[in-house]
């Protein structure tokens, strides 16, 4: 301890040892010191550039679904509904078949693939973005529009109260494909998140159990997630913020329409993808500075996931004592 | 409590749920891994890696795409690397128990998660407005700022791992704490910190969003830093959204390019860490 504190003391470099010392601790300091300075600049420079957005329309801005480059008129609605609605499909699909392949992988799965599988899913987890964005624009969206959306419009969609959600035509692209997609973009990371979260719960536990006559699925479901709870809802967050934030995935696949509707089978729009659609075509300085302003919006609405996140995640790593 | 063949029903009934999840989800994306391998393998050729982006309907390939994308991934690598081993000392040495080393690692693992697009923009405003063009650099840099973080992470964590006796025994000898960890701490976390490294490399390599308005693209070769270059992600963005075959088939090439790039990047990583973890 004392010598961890030697440093930050600061006493007069002695000797030459002592002041390369210094100089080494001072550069590391000053590394660490951009890391956070990288974080700020981000916020501030958002802040700035989306200024005259939000001193010409106000609070408005966030409230407004009107987005109109020729007359200039610009609120953020409409792609804040669409991140959000998106993202919600994605998580509805991808956090149980996230946690169904973790539990298989921990439990049901033949010990011989478990590693191989796991390794797979987590080399999967790095794909980029732009391969499932191209997959989904050429095949998926295509499969969307001859199979799956008649089909629900047909079924779904005759359905009294919830049958506007699966209304008009079958564009192929459009809300659900967008979330869709999400959803098989965030699936390997959820699953190899929740694996690692499952696999810190002590044997112990487990066998325990087990040894009280539970069966398989009793000990996951009252012992092993009531155990990682915090964590799990942790992870989650943090695929949530991935989710929210993801471009490329969505932006080939959502139609990129400024409009709310009550359909998810219809093109919509999120922040992500209006900024990447329209960013370089920006003409007035209105229309740049209100998509900077979208930008804040999302990089606000991540942060306060991400952070939820962090909290839940190391609370977990406390308790565990890791 | 319910009855013993009612328990096992229900525990019949979830375990197939969740082994079905699994065969979905691998059933998914293998299916698109296959998509991809046949579309991608019918498109590439020689030139693709021997000539330009061609025009419309015209024959061509994607060599400053990929020559665009290898340049500023260096230079994306070259800057961040330095700062994020560093930064990762820093948190696991010098300043182990100080405050500002909790609230580091709390900025870092938000800017590890953080929207790429909206790192694009931070660059835009820093580099794009300010010099008053799109360049090579800026797009190097927004790709800098996304190897740092996990760069940062993984020294800290490989760091912290090195037995604090090792610390000790250097320091006893001598050595000022600065040979102490170079010649020692590094030593003992060197694979994970190339990990970190090659990780942060297959990150990179297929971000598309931060380089849309600080790079921009290029149509033609270019290695000048100071204005826009071309690169393997937009390029598919660009291409696979026209109307022209010639353009769509590239971009499936290129994704394949891409994607098999980023795998092969990844399971050196895990080699690297093996092989250290076996010795």
């Amino acid at each position: 301890m004392s010598v961890v504190t030697e440093f930050e003391a600061g006493p007069r470099a002695a000797n030459p040892a002592a002041r390369s010392d210094r100089v080494f601790g001072t550069l590391t300091f000053a590394a660490a010191v951009v890391v956070l300075l990288t974080l700020l600049g981000v916020f501030v420079s958002l802040a700035m550039g989306a200024w005259p957005a939000f001193q010409h329309f106000g609070a408005s801005f966030l409230v407004t679904a009107k987005w109109n480059p020729v007359t200039d008129r610009f609120g953020a609605l409409a792609p804040l509904y669409g991140t959000v609605v998106t993202s919600v499909i994605a998580m509805l699909i991808a956090v149980p078949v996230g946690l169904g392949i973790a539990i298989f992988l921990t439990e049901t799965c033949p010990r011989i693939l478990r590693r191989p599988l796991g390794i797979a899913i987590e080399l999967l987890a790095g794909i980029p973005s732009i391969i499932y964005g191209i997959w989904g624009l050429f095949v998926f969206a295509p499969f969307m529009q001859s199979v799956v959306q008649p089909a629900l419009i047909d079924t779904l969609g005759q359905v009294p109260l919830i049958g506007t959600l699966f209304s008009g035509a079958p564009y192929g692209i459009g809300m659900l494909t967008a979330g869709l997609i999400l959803a098989i973009m965030v699936l390997p990371f959820i699953a190899s998140l929740a694996r690692d979260i499952f696999l810190t719960v002590p044997d112990m536990l487990r066998e325990s159990a087990y040894g009280l006559g539970m069966t398989r699925w009793e000990v996951n479901r009252h012992i092993v997630i009531p155990h990682v709870r915090t964590a799990l809802v942790g992870g989650i967050m943090l695929s949530l913020g991935r989710a929210l934030g993801e471009t490329m995935a969505v932006t080939f696949v959502i139609g990129n329409a400024h409009r709310i509707s009550a359909s998810i089978l219809q093109p919509g729009t999120t922040i992500s993808a209006a900024i990447a659609n329209e960013f370089t075509e920006a003409t007035t300085p209105l229309y740049t500075a209100s998509l900077i302003a979208l930008g804040l919006v999302l990089f606000i609405l991540t942060f306060i996931v991400l952070a939820a996140a962090q909290f839940l995640l190391r609370r977990m790593k406390q308790k565990s004592g890791v | 409590m319910a009855s013993m063949t009612r328990r096992k029903a229900v525990n019949a009934v979830m375990m197939a749920l969740s082994t079905g999840a699994a065969a979905l989800g691998l059933f998914v994306l293998a299916v698109i891994l296959i998509h991809l391998v046949a579309k991608g393998a019918g498109a590439l050729n020689l030139a693709v890696f021997t000539q330009d982006t061609p025009a419309p309907m015209d024959a061509g390939g994607l060599r400053n795409a990929i020559l665009g994308s290898l340049i500023m991934s260096a230079i994306a690598v070259t800057i961040g690397t330095p700062i994020g081993i560093l930064a990762g000392t820093y948190m696991a040495e010098y300043g182990r128990f100080s405050k500002l080393t909790k609230v580091i690692r709390f900025v870092n693992d938000i800017l590890l998660s953080a929207p790429s697009i909206v790192v694009g923009l931070f660059v835009y405003q820093l580099l794009v407005v300010t010099l008053g063009h799109f360049s090579a650099l800026a797009g190097a840099v927004a790709l800098a700022i996304l190897v740092i973080p996990i760069v940062v992470r993984t020294t800290e964590d490989m760091l912290l791992l090195v037995p604090d006796q090792l610390r000790e025994a250097g320091l006893a000898m001598g050595a000022p704490r600065w040979v102490v960890i170079r010649t020692i701490a590094y030593k003992a976390a060197r694979a994970g910190m190339v990990t970190g490294v090659l990780l942060a490399i297959a990150r990179i390599s297929g971000e598309t969003a931060p380089l849309l308005f600080t790079a921009l693209s290029n149509n033609f070769f270019s290695l000048n830093l100071t204005q826009p270059m071309a690169s393997l992600p937009i390029t598919i963005f660009q291409f696979a959204l026209s109307p022209y075959d010639n353009w769509q088939s590239l971009a499936w090439a290129g994704a394949l390019l891409i994607t098999v790039a980023v795998l092969a990047l990844s399971i050196i990583a895990r080699l690297v860490t093996s092989r250290k973890e076996k010795a």
